[in-house]
């Protein structure tokens, strides 16, 4: 028996050992493309980086130097007008997934955001194209942005409803036994508790819209100047870099690299803002 | 299997003001009937404790008196039940409101865990959308009334969560009190502490009495014994037995309640 029970016992040991060995060999197969890209992105857009690259508009073709100040600008303003239209309207939708879980739309809601979310992209542009675009007869900042927070709202709306429904049962009764109604809970109780993974999780939703470029082929479109207005087309450094790369000039070649590292940093730079908020108020 | 009754169970008419009474209460969930035909008074500034075995209804009787029971899916109920006389179930009666005159204390302490101390203290307010005007001092006050203050006046803005069970659960009671209920019904308050906390929890239960009419569903007899001026006796959804605690536990009338405040079930 005891024999037996020794035999068992160093064969559970071996097979964990190999499953722990196993698990690392995986991790590190896995990093090796995240190190390849941000290395192989550093090492040739740190080349081209320069002062003027930040502050200045592109040059004339033919013409070498000039700087990508317009696209830095405009991938701000893209991402940064989505997560305004998106965020809220994407926390509103999963807190209602969340709070009323058992309605027929409910259920409708829910898989119109699965949907949605398997949605490639570019379709997304084309959408926007046909019905604000064309409508309004030019591309446009807000276009763009429209296409990249119709991307974001099915990840907000779906992170937050998961996150809501973490939150306990109790907390709600609590709330509902204090004489609260249902959308205070929701605000005060639901979203402060789930709150700051919730605000990771927009976070995530930034940084991959960060990324998207095929939507913004025909709606943002580009733009060598300054937009003037949200009406105008805006450059961003997602279609710089499509535009740039497939150009012919070694010039431009170097620039999209540039511009491929900065667009890497700022989405570096997001996610670890995001890890931050998820971790800090949790350590409390 | 014990016969069901024909008749109601006689409920004394109480010395003292009647401040809330069930009266042919009865309550389902989904086809599953919980409760039967229960009438009963609670008097005010009186602790009124409802005992039995578990799934007896008792739970299911207190969150009736503030209309927590219908907020679970597939959960109706019938009968009436009295505050001060007026139905909580009329049509123009918003359940908002009857939830503030009738506070509840749940069985786990569930304190907000994102809110400091001092915000859980003040979320019934803030909840209803009311900003005190000295939100410090009422904070004070109701901590002092749950006899918690001396224990968190220096820890105010640290998370509910970081106090211990016992604390925690009187945290809840000082959240009930700082909206200033009428009733304040207890389920099982002390079934997830320690006997120091339940012995703090039940000298509250004491002192509270003068301010407010408690109801406490408990599956402790000697609880009951030792914080209750009424006791009620359900049994399968019945109330088999109604009266000051004293007789309750020295003569019950029915042999069902000498068995079970005996020990030979439940």
């Amino acid at each position: 028996m005891r024999a037996e029970l020794d035999a068992a016992y160093s064969g559970r040991t071996l097979a964990a050992r190999a499953a722990t060995a196993a698990s690392c060999v995986a991790v590190a197969i896995a990093m090796v493309p995240l190190l390849a890209i941000l290395l192989y992105v550093a090492q040739r857009g740190l080349g081209a980086l320069s002062w003027s690259f930040f502050t200045r508009l592109p040059n004339p073709v033919g013409e070498s130097g000039g700087g990508m100040a317009n696209a830095i600008v405009g991938t701000l303003e893209l991402v940064g007008l989505a997560s305004l239209m998106g965020i809220p309207v994407g926390i509103a939708a999963g807190l209602f997934l969340a709070e009323y879980r058992t309605t027929m739309l409910t259920r409708v809601v829910r898989f119109s955001a699965d949907v949605l979310a398997g949605v490639p992209s570019i379709i997304v542009g084309v959408v926007v194209y046909a019905t604000v675009v064309v409508r309004m007869q030019h591309f446009s900042t807000l276009a763009g942005a429209l296409a990249l927070a119709v991307l974001m709202l099915p990840l907000v709306a779906r992170t937050t409803d998961e996150l809501a429904r973490t939150v306990p049962d109790s907390l709600r009764e609590a709330a509902l036994a204090l004489g609260a109604s249902r959308w205070r809970i929701a605000i005060h109780v639901v979203l402060r508790t789930a709150g700051p993974g919730i605000r990771a999780g927009c976070m995530l939703a930034v940084a991959r819209v960060c990324g998207e470029t095929a939507p913004l082929l025909f709606t943002a479109f580009n733009n060598r100047f300054w937009n003037e207005s949200l009406g105008d087309p805006t450059s961003s450094l997602q279609v710089q870099i499509f535009t740039y790369t497939m150009s012919p000039y070694d010039d431009w070649h170097a620039q999209a690299w540039a511009a491929a590292l900065v667009l890497v940093a700022i989405v570096v730079v997001l996610n670890l803002a995001a890890r931050r908020v998820l971790r800090g108020p949790k350590a409390a | 299997m014990i016969p069901p009754r024909s008749t109601p169970p006689p409920s004394l008419p109480p010395p003292g003001v009647e401040k809330m009474r069930a009266e042919g209460l009865s309550a389902w969930f989904g086809q599953k009937r919980a409760l039967k035909d229960i009438t009963l008074p609670l008097v005010e500034h009186k602790v009124t404790a409802v005992i039995g075995p578990s799934g007896c209804g008792k739970s299911t009787f207190i969150r009736c008196l503030n209309r927590m029971h219908e907020v679970v899916p597939g959960a109706r109920s019938e009968g009436q039940v009295l505050l001060d006389g007026a139905s909580i179930f009329g049509r123009e009666v918003d359940p908002v409101r009857v939830r503030r005159r009738v506070g509840m204390v749940f069985q786990k302490p569930n304190p907000f865990p994102a809110m400091s101390v001092r915000d859980n203290v003040l979320a019934g307010l803030r909840l209803s959308g009311i900003t005190p005007p000295d939100p410090n001092r009422l904070a004070e006050e109701v901590l002092r009334q749950a006899a918690l203050w001396d224990d968190v006046k220096d820890a105010l803005d640290l998370p509910g969560g970081a106090l211990s069970g016992g604390q925690q659960q009187r945290l809840c009671i000082a959240r009930c009190l700082a909206l200033e209920p009428e009733v304040v019904l207890m389920d099982e308050p002390c079934s997830s502490l320690d006997p120091v906390a339940t012995a703090k929890i039940e000298d509250l239960i004491h002192e509270l009495r003068e301010r407010y009419t408690i109801v406490i569903v408990t599956h402790s007899m000697q609880q009951a014994a030792r914080v209750s001026d009424y006791t009620a006796f359900f049994y399968v959804g019945e109330l088999v037995e109604y009266d000051e605690a004293d007789v309750i536990f020295t003569k019950p009338s029915d042999p069902r309640t000498e068995d079970y405040i005996t020990g030979r079930f439940g």
